[in-house]
């Protein structure tokens, strides 16, 4: 959990308070803090003077709003047809045993999330991933773990 | 003008009309599901395809200006086929458990798929694959995922006339749901309760919290005395859900009903609306009297009403810093409730813990203001059960009386006796009306100068209404007010509401005194009223109303002979102590989502 502090107000401040200035601040808060809390997104609504449901609404439509609490490295593991076929499950299953944590979960010290994601457009050096807005390609269980652990010595 | 052919007829109409008017006037039927009069167009169900002669595809009829030269056809094979296919795939989302759903024989979806849908589905069934739960933590409505079609009425009504957003569209594709903020539970989310939403819900999604049962089974126990009362605009659309056109005045049949019902007394919510407005008549001129003469800078003006638990729960969570604004009296429900186990109790010399206390009411905010917890001034829950409009023609059904032969008559007494003005309570204006019969009347000892005490410039459909009403001779008690002018404003619909909060909360605009219902067209127009609902409809309801007032032998509701009683027996006067104790009540800061 995080608090937003002023960060709202400056983003209200930066990108309007009208209806379409919702994304980008949803977005400048995500790319801060990775996620949204129902804490941020009332601030939000408030802002805008709209309402909170029409902020989850519109963050719960966008796979990379995410209002669960996050890590602060999310990977997100190319779950469509190219990637499933080559290899998409070996590479799941490889993070799930480094993090000790299944698809959908966060490590206890919230530094890594595992999700799958649909197609991130990297069909011709499959199999893919994203670690937060890093795309990893051409995977395998070995590499996998090589990359995994690049970011545990950050 | 523009000119169309729809199946092969002519027809002119103007710029600008949707595909699906202009075939309603040539009197062609278009089905429609998404579509409410009220509302936007959404275009989502798709459930009105028609073919366009020329086109690629099918197009939504309600969605579609029309243009010049149009050939639409509205019963091709392949807008039969199209129409079934899409009422097939509605069904498949749908946990058609009709037998047993609330709506059974009164949901849209059912009567799509009884005209276009019979036999085998053709469809996988979605529904038992889908994780659904019921949301009963309102104790106004059930929200049941399971029966919604996504077709977004609800969601537009919550927008567009009440400003209010409780639930919103979340999630896509598959996953995508009607919610609340983060799926909270109803009851803790800034839901007012007005169950507009339920009333356009076309299906058993959205519907009221019943307690048929419970009254019921308080009826046939020997030790209860059961009371009811009957809000004013029952008696103008009840009619509707038994067989009348809208607009019919039902009151003395209603009456019969109930006491063939098995109450044991049937009174009238119009008395709590008459002694109201002398408390809260009483309250506005105090409150003048401290800011004019006492200067008191701890008085809060203008003055809301509070009649409307929709709008109560609204200003609580949307402009709490205003509560102080709110006339503390409580609603002529709640007064009643607290009144029936005191006041009744011991004239009728029953115990009150033998009272049932049911109340019938054109709102489904009203069950959640008989919840909250500060209602229980006699020492009871004031009121034990409400029921809507539509729960009462359910009980009329299930007891096989036949309404359109019953004699009327005329409601019990004590607490029986109304005038004019409490009957006007029911629709935009009448609060306001009501009140200015009678403190005008009090402060200059003459009726108010309008025709046929008639105020007019306070009624009709417009969403926000202004007046300005000058003080002329008063009496030498109220001299302080000689020549003031009263400026009034009346607001209807949470949306317009929200207007007239926001001009008074920036100080863009300063009035004295402002009704507010939080319902189109007043509760003529309430969450618990015959469905449909449309302008027409709550036009002709408020006509009714406004008959109803000329029909009494009283209009003013310090007239009425009960009130004057109650005040000398039991309260001593009004905003008295004891009249705080019962009748008036606080209000409590609430959450912003």
């Amino acid at each position: 959990m995080y608090h937003t502090g002023n960060l709202v107000k400056e983003l209200a401040e930066k990108h309007g308070r009208k209806r379409e200035s919702l994304m980008p601040i949803l977005q400048d808060i995500v790319k801060k803090y990775n996620y949204l809390t129902d804490e941020s997104m009332v601030e939000v609504a408030t802002e805008l003077d709209i309402s909170a449901a029409e902020v989850y609404g519109t963050a719960s439509f966008y796979t990379f709003l995410d209002t669960q609490e996050r890590g602060k490295n999310v990977i997100r593991v190319c779950k469509t047809i190219t990637c499933s076929m080559k290899g998409k499950n070996d590479i799941i299953s490889t993070i799930e045993d480094i993090l000790k944590i299944r698809v959908g979960e966060t490590t206890p010290d919230k530094m890594f999330t595992l999700l799958e994601t649909n197609c991130i457009g990297w069909c011709h050096k499959a199999p893919a991933m994203l670690i937060n807005d890093m795309p990893y390609t051409d995977l395998t269980p070995e590499t996998v773990i090589d990359v995994i652990k690049g970011y545990m010595r950050k | 003008m523009v000119t169309l052919k729809i199946n092969d007829q002519e027809v002119k109409v103007a710029e600008g009309t949707t595909v699906l008017e202009a075939a309603k006037q040539l009197g062609v039927n278009i089905p429609t599901l998404c579509n409410h009069p009220d509302l936007c167009v959404a275009g989502n169900c798709r459930v009105c395809v028609v073919e366009q002669k020329g086109a690629r595809t099918l197009i939504a009829a309600c969605a579609m200006p029309v243009s010049e030269g149009m050939d639409i056809h509205t019963n091709s094979l392949k807008v039969r086929n199209a129409r079934k296919h899409i009422v097939e795939l509605l069904l498949s989302e749908h946990r058609a458990d009709c037998t047993k759903c609330y709506k059974n024989q009164k949901c849209e979806l059912q009567t799509l798929a009884n005209e276009y849908s019979f036999g085998e589905h053709i469809f996988l069934d979605l529904v038992e694959d889908h994780a659904y739960n019921i949301d009963r933590s309102s104790p106004s409505f059930l929200k049941d995922d399971s029966k919604c079609i996504r077709c977004q009425r609800c969601v537009r009504t919550c927008a567009q006339l009440q400003h209010v957003s409780a639930i919103a569209v979340a999630n896509k594709g598959a996953h995508m749901k009607i919610s609340s903020f983060h799926d909270r539970p109803m009851s803790h989310v800034v839901c007012t309760n007005c169950g507009q939403c339920v009333n356009r819900c076309p299906t058993g999604a959205l519907t009221e919290k019943t307690y048929i049962d419970q009254v019921w089974d308080a009826i046939y126990d020997p030790d209860k005395h059961v009371v009811v009362q009957t809000a004013p605009a029952v008696r103008v659309a009840l009619g509707e859900d038994l067989g009348y056109d809208p607009g019919e005045r039902v009151t003395g049949k209603m009456v019969t009903a109930l006491r063939q019902l098995g109450f044991d007394s049937v009174l009238d919510t119009d008395f709590t609306a008459d002694l109201t407005i002398i408390e809260e008549g009483t309250e506005l001129l105090t409150r003048l009297k401290k800011v004019l003469v006492e200067k008191d800078k701890n008085t809060a003006l203008p003055m809301f009403t509070s009649c409307s638990p929709g709008w109560i729960k609204f200003i609580e969570h949307k402009y709490p810093h205003m509560l102080p604004n709110l006339s503390t009296c409580k609603s002529p429900q709640q007064m009643f409730g607290a009144l029936a186990k005191t006041f009744y109790a011991q004239k009728r010399n029953i115990d009150p813990a033998k009272i049932v206390s049911v109340s019938i009411m054109p709102c489904t905010a009203k069950k959640y203001e008989a919840d909250r917890p500060e209602m229980r001034s006699s020492g009871y829950k004031d009121i034990d059960f409400v029921l809507t409009t539509r729960e009462l023609a359910v009980m009329i059904k299930q007891a096989g009386i036949d309404f359109r032969t019953l004699e009327p008559a005329r409601y019990d007494s004590i607490m029986g006796s109304s005038t004019g003005a409490a009957v006007i309570f029911g629709a935009t204006g009448g609060v306001m009306e009501a009140a200015l019969r009678t403190a005008y009347e009090l402060v200059t000892g003459k009726p108010v100068p309008f025709t046929n005490l008639n105020i007019t410039p306070v009624r009709g459909m417009e969403g926000v209404k202004e007046a300005t009403v000058k003080i002329e001779g008063t009496t030498e008690e109220w001299r302080f007010l000689e020549g003031a002018e009263l400026k009034v404003a009346i607001a209807h619909g949470l949306v317009n509401a929200n207007k007239v909060a926001k001009a008074v909360s920036t100080g863009k605009a300063s009035y004295h005194f402002i009704e507010i219902m939080a319902c189109p067209g007043g509760c003529i127009g309430g969450g618990g009223q015959p469905i449909p609902t449309n302008v027409e409809i709550r036009k002709k309801r408020m006509e009714a109303i406004y008959s109803e007032d000329m029909h009494m032998d009283l209009r003013k509701s310090h007239e009425n002979p009960e009130v004057v009683a109650i005040y000398k027996e039991f309260l001593e006067k009004p905003n008295g102590h004891k009249s705080h104790e019962l009748l008036h009540t606080h209000y409590i800061e609430r959450e912003s989502y």
